[in-house]
C-alpha cells in the first residue's frame, strides 16, 4: 500500500517536474517584453476608448505615447490638462496644451417640432435619413434630429431637445472628444475652442444656398450678406458659399456680428447680458434722412440736400 | 402558373384604378427638367439661358457611360440653369424652361399611324435608343442603351418583358398594355431583333386577365412573342425573382441578369423604345397612376416630364384630402414619400399615392421575437434579422460576408414582421456603410 503511493507521488512528481521544465524553456522562448510603463500611461487615461485620439481605445494610444516617447501630436481630449501632465511625467517630456474644446452644433432650424415641412417616421438613424430626404426641416444641410450624435456621445454630453429636435451639448461633460463631429451625416457639430469665461460666438448655420433661397429654407439661416464680415475689428469672419464662418483663434468675441446680422444666425453663448445694438452714429443716419425725404418726382432736390449736410 | 420559387408575399392588390383610361395632363407654365433622372452621372446640360426650345430638343448631353440624354418635354425659351429641389428635397442640377407654345421638333413623327416595319440594324437600334435618351421605366431608371449593348463572349437567350406590376396600386403598365398593346408589341420585336433571341416572354400577373387577354390577341399577329401568366405574388416584377418565375434560372449573387442569358425590360419602356424608334420621339412623357383609397376619383394620366406633382394633382383630383398623411411616388411597398409636392416628375416615376393618417403611419416598433417571417419571405434568401442586429452592432464586414448587398429592398421583410421593424430600411443603411467601406478600400 506505502508503496503503492510512494509509485504515484513519484511518477507524477516526475511527469510535474518534466513539464515544469519544459514549461520553462517555452515561457523563454516566447516571452513577450512589453514595457511597464504602457501599463502606467494606460492607467493614467480615462478608459472611456472614445476614439477621440484617432486610436483604436486607451491602450492603443499608451502604446504610442511610450513607442514615440513623447506626447507629440497626441492629445487626450477627454483627460485634458491633468492627463497629459501625469502621462508627461511618466514619460518624463514637456506637453503643451492646446486651448480646451468644446463641441458646437452649428444649426438651429425655424422649421422644427409643431412647425416641422415634413414628418419622418422611418429608421431613427440620421445616415439612414440623409439617404432618403432632405429631412424635417426641409433644409438640405441641416440638422436631421434622429440622434445620431446622441448615440456616438460616450459622456451623455449631448441630448436630443424635444421642442427643436436638435441636439444641445452640456459644455460640462463635454470632452471634445470629437465622435459626435464623425458620426453627423451633415457635419453641422464642430469643435471649437471653449474661449475666455466659456463665452463664445458662432455662426449657427452651415447652409450653403444662395442668400434668397437660404431665407426660405429657415428664418434662422446664413444669407451670407457678409454684414459681420465688414463690422468684424479682427477679420475673424469669412464668407464663401454664401456662409460665414467665424475663425474661432482669431474671434475676440465683441459681438458686433451678433448685433449685425439680419438672420440672428450668430449665437454667442454663456455671455452675461444680451448683446446690444450698436449706438446709432449720427451721421450716417443724417444722411440717410434726406434722401427718404426727397420725394421721387423731384430728383432735383438731392444735389440740394447734400451741401447743406456737408 | 409560373411564379418564382422563393419567399415573397401577398400585400392587398388595390388595383383601384384600373378602368380610368389615360388622360393628358396639360402643361404647365413654368417647366423643370433634372439633369438626373437615371442611374448613374448626371447629364450636362447643352443649353443656356435665353435658347428657344422645341418640344424633343437635347437640352442635356449624356457624356458619362452610365448616365442618358434628357431632353425638352415642352417648346419655349430656357429661364435658367440651375439646381432644383427635387421631391425628396434635396438639390439637383435642373433646366427651367419657360412655355411657349407647343412647337415640337420636325424629326418627331405626331401622326396617330402605327408603323410596323423596322429595318434599323441592331447596333443602330442601340445607338438610337442613347440618342433618345431611354431608361428603364420600371423603377430603377437603368439607360436602355447600356442593357441592350450586349457585352463581349456573353448571349441573351431570353428577353423577358416585365408586365407584372406586382406593386399595390399603380396601374399604369396595365393601361398601357390596354391602350397600346400593338405599339408595345412592335416594341418588343425591335428589342428581339435587336438581341438577336428568338423569343420574346411577356410576364403578366393573373390579376390582369384583360391585359392578358389583349396582349395574347394582338401578339398573335407578331412573331416569337409569348404571354406568360404568372401567379400572383410580390416581387415578381423585380428583375431576379422574374427571370426565375419564366426560366427557372437563378442570377447567382453580384451577377447580371445577361450573365444567366436574359434581358428584361419593363412593358412601359418598350412602349416607349416603339416611340423612339418608329417616331423619333424621345423619352419626354411619363404616364402615372394617381391613386388612393380615399380619393374621390383614380386616374392614370400622361404627362410631359418635368410636370410637378402639385400641378397633377390639381388637374386630376383638384386638391389633396384634408386628411392626407402620405404622397406617395411608387407603391406602399418599394414607393418614397414626396416632400416636395412643388418638385418636377422625372423619367420613371409611375404614381401619385395619396394615403391619408391612417394609412400612412407606421405601427410602433417592438422586440423582435425571432420568429424567421422575415427569412421566409425573403425573394433573396437572406436573413434580414440577423442583418438588423449587424447593422445596428455595426459590424459592416459580417454583413457584406453576409451578403447584404444581394438585398433588392423590395420591403417583404418589413412587410412580414409582425413586431414592426424597420428592416428595409436597417438593411438599405448596411448597405450604404458597405458600399462606403469598399469605396474607402479601393
Amino acid at each position: 500500500m506505502t508503496q503503492q503511493i510512494l509509485i504515484a507521488v513519484l511518477v507524477l512528481g516526475a511527469i510535474g517536474a518534466f513539464f515544469a521544465v519544459v514549461l520553462y524553456f517555452v515561457a523563454q522562448k516566447f516571452k513577450v517584453v512589453e514595457d511597464p510603463l504602457i501599463d502606467e500611461v494606460a492607467d493614467a487615461l480615462p478608459g472611456a476608448n472614445c476614439g477621440g485620439c484617432g486610436k483604436a481605445g486607451c491602450r492603443a494610444f499608451a502604446e504610442a505615447c511610450v513607442a514615440q516617447g513623447n506626447m507629440d501630436g497626441l492629445r487626450c481630449a477627454p483627460g485634458g490638462e491633468p492627463v497629459a501632465t501625469r502621462i508627461a511625467e511618466l514619460l518624463g517630456c514637456t506637453v503643451e496644451q492646446g486651448e480646451p474644446q468644446v463641441a458646437v452644433v452649428r444649426c438651429n432650424p425655424s422649421f422644427c417640432g409643431e412647425k416641422r415641412r415634413a414628418n419622418y417616421d422611418g429608421l431613427t438613424s440620421c445616415a439612414f435619413a440623409a439617404s432618403v430626404f432632405v429631412g424635417e426641416s426641409g433644409c438640405a444641410f441641416g440638422c436631421l434630429g434622429c440622434g445620431d450624435c446622441v448615440a456616438a456621445c460616450q459622456f451623455d454630453a449631448i441630448r436630443m431637445n424635444p421642442q427643436t429636435s436638435t441636439p444641445e451639448v452640456d459644455e460640462a461633460k463635454c470632452t471634445a472628444c470629437g465622435a459626435c463631429v464623425k458620426a453627423c451625416p451633415r457635419r453641422i457639430i464642430e469643435l471649437r475652442n471653449k474661449g475666455r469665461n466659456n463665452r463664445r460666438v458662432y455662426v449657427s448655420c452651415v447652409n450653403k444656398e444662395k442668400g434668397a433661397a437660404a431665407r426660405k429654407t429657415c428664418d434662422n439661416a446664413c444669407i451670407g450678406c457678409s454684414k459681420c464680415e465688414k463690422v468684424c475689428p479682427v477679420s475673424a469672419i469669412t464668407i464663401a458659399d454664401s456662409l460665414s464662418y467665424i475663425d474661432f483663434t482669431k474671434c475676440i468675441a465683441c459681438r458686433k456680428c451678433v448685433t449685425e446680422c439680419p438672420t440672428q444666425a450668430i449665437r454667442d453663448v454663456n455671455f452675461p447680458s444680451p448683446a446690444k445694438k450698436a449706438e446709432p452714429k449720427p451721421a450716417p443716419e443724417a444722411l440717410e434722412a434726406p434722401k427718404v425725404e426727397v420725394p421721387k418726382a423731384e430728383p432735383v432736390a438731392v444735389p440740394q440736400a447734400e451741401p447743406a449736410k456737408a | 402558373m409560373k411564379t418564382f420559387k422563393m419567399g415573397g408575399v401577398h400585400p392587398e392588390e388595390n388595383k383601384i384604378s384600373n378602368d380610368a383610361a389615360i388622360q393628358v395632363i396639360p402643361v404647365g407654365a413654368q417647366m423643370v427638367v433634372l439633369m438626373n433622372q437615371h442611374l448613374g452621372a448626371p447629364a450636362t446640360p447643352v443649353v443656356q439661358k435665353g435658347d428657344k426650345v422645341k418640344v424633343g430638343q437635347l437640352i442635356g448631353e449624356a457624356q458619362a457611360f452610365m448616365c442618358a440624354n434628357v431632353h425638352s418635354p415642352v417648346s419655349g425659351t430656357v429661364a435658367k440653369v440651375e439646381p432644383v429641389k427635387d421631391a425628396f428635397g434635396l438639390l439637383k442640377p435642373a433646366v427651367h424652361i419657360t412655355v411657349e407654345g407647343d412647337e415640337w421638333m420636325e424629326t418627331i413623327d405626331r401622326t396617330p399611324d402605327i408603323k410596323r416595319e423596322c429595318t434599323l440594324e441592331p447596333a443602330a437600334v442601340v445607338a438610337k435608343l442613347k440618342e433618345m435618351g431611354i431608361v428603364g421605366l420600371g423603377g430603377a431608371t437603368f439607360p436602355a442603351h447600356i442593357k441592350y449593348s450586349v457585352p463581349e463572349g456573353k448571349k441573351a437567350e431570353y428577353l423577358i418583358i416585365n408586365a407584372a406590376e406586382c406593386e399595390p396600386y399603380l396601374t399604369s403598365d396595365y393601361r398601357v398594355m390596354m391602350e397600346h398593346a400593338e405599339e408595345i408589341c412592335i416594341g418588343i420585336s425591335i428589342l428581339r431583333k435587336a438581341l438577336g433571341v428568338p423569343n420574346a416572354y411577356v410576364g403578366i400577373e393573373s390579376n390582369k386577365p384583360q391585359a392578358i387577354a389583349r396582349m395574347q390577341e394582338v401578339a398573335r399577329q407578331f412573331e416569337g412573342i409569348v404571354i406568360e401568366p404568372l401567379k400572383v405574388k410580390y416581387p415578381q416584377g423585380a428583375e431576379k425573382q422574374l427571370i426565375n418565375a419564366v426560366t427557372g434560372r437563378k442570377v447567382p449573387s453580384g451577377k447580371l441578369p445577361i450573365d444567366v442569358g436574359c434581358v428584361v425590360s419593363n412593358v412601359g419602356t418598350t412602349f416607349a423604345v416603339y416611340e423612339a424608334i418608329q417616331k423619333n420621339k424621345p423619352l419626354i412623357e411619363n404616364i402615372l397612376t394617381v391613386t388612393g383609397k380615399k380619393l374621390p376619383t383614380q386616374h392614370n394620366c400622361l404627362v410631359r416630364i418635368g410636370t410637378t406633382f402639385a400641378d397633377i394633382v390639381k388637374h386630376t383630383i383638384g386638391e389633396l384630402p384634408a386628411t392626407t398623411g402620405k404622397v406617395i411616388s411608387g407603391g406602399t411597398m418599394m414607393g418614397k414619400a414626396i416632400v416636395n409636392l412643388d418638385a418636377p416628375t422625372v423619367k420613371g416615376n409611375a404614381s401619385v399615392l395619396v394615403m391619408d393618417e391612417g394609412e400612412a403611419r407606421r405601427a410602433p416598433e417592438t422586440a423582435c421575437i425571432r420568429c424567421g417571417k422575415c427569412m421566409n419571405a425573403c425573394p433573396m434568401g437572406l436573413e434580414p434579422y440577423l442583418f438588423s442586429s449587424l447593422v445596428k452592432a455595426g459590424r459592416t464586414e459580417e454583413a457584406q460576408q453576409s451578403n447584404i448587398l444581394d438585398c433588392i429592398e423590395c420591403g417583404c421583410c418589413f412587410f412580414s414582421c409582425p413586431a414592426n421593424k424597420p428592416l428595409t430600411d436597417e438593411i438599405r443603411l448596411g448597405k450604404n456603410r458597405v458600399r462606403a467601406m469598399m469605396a474607402a478600400k479601393k
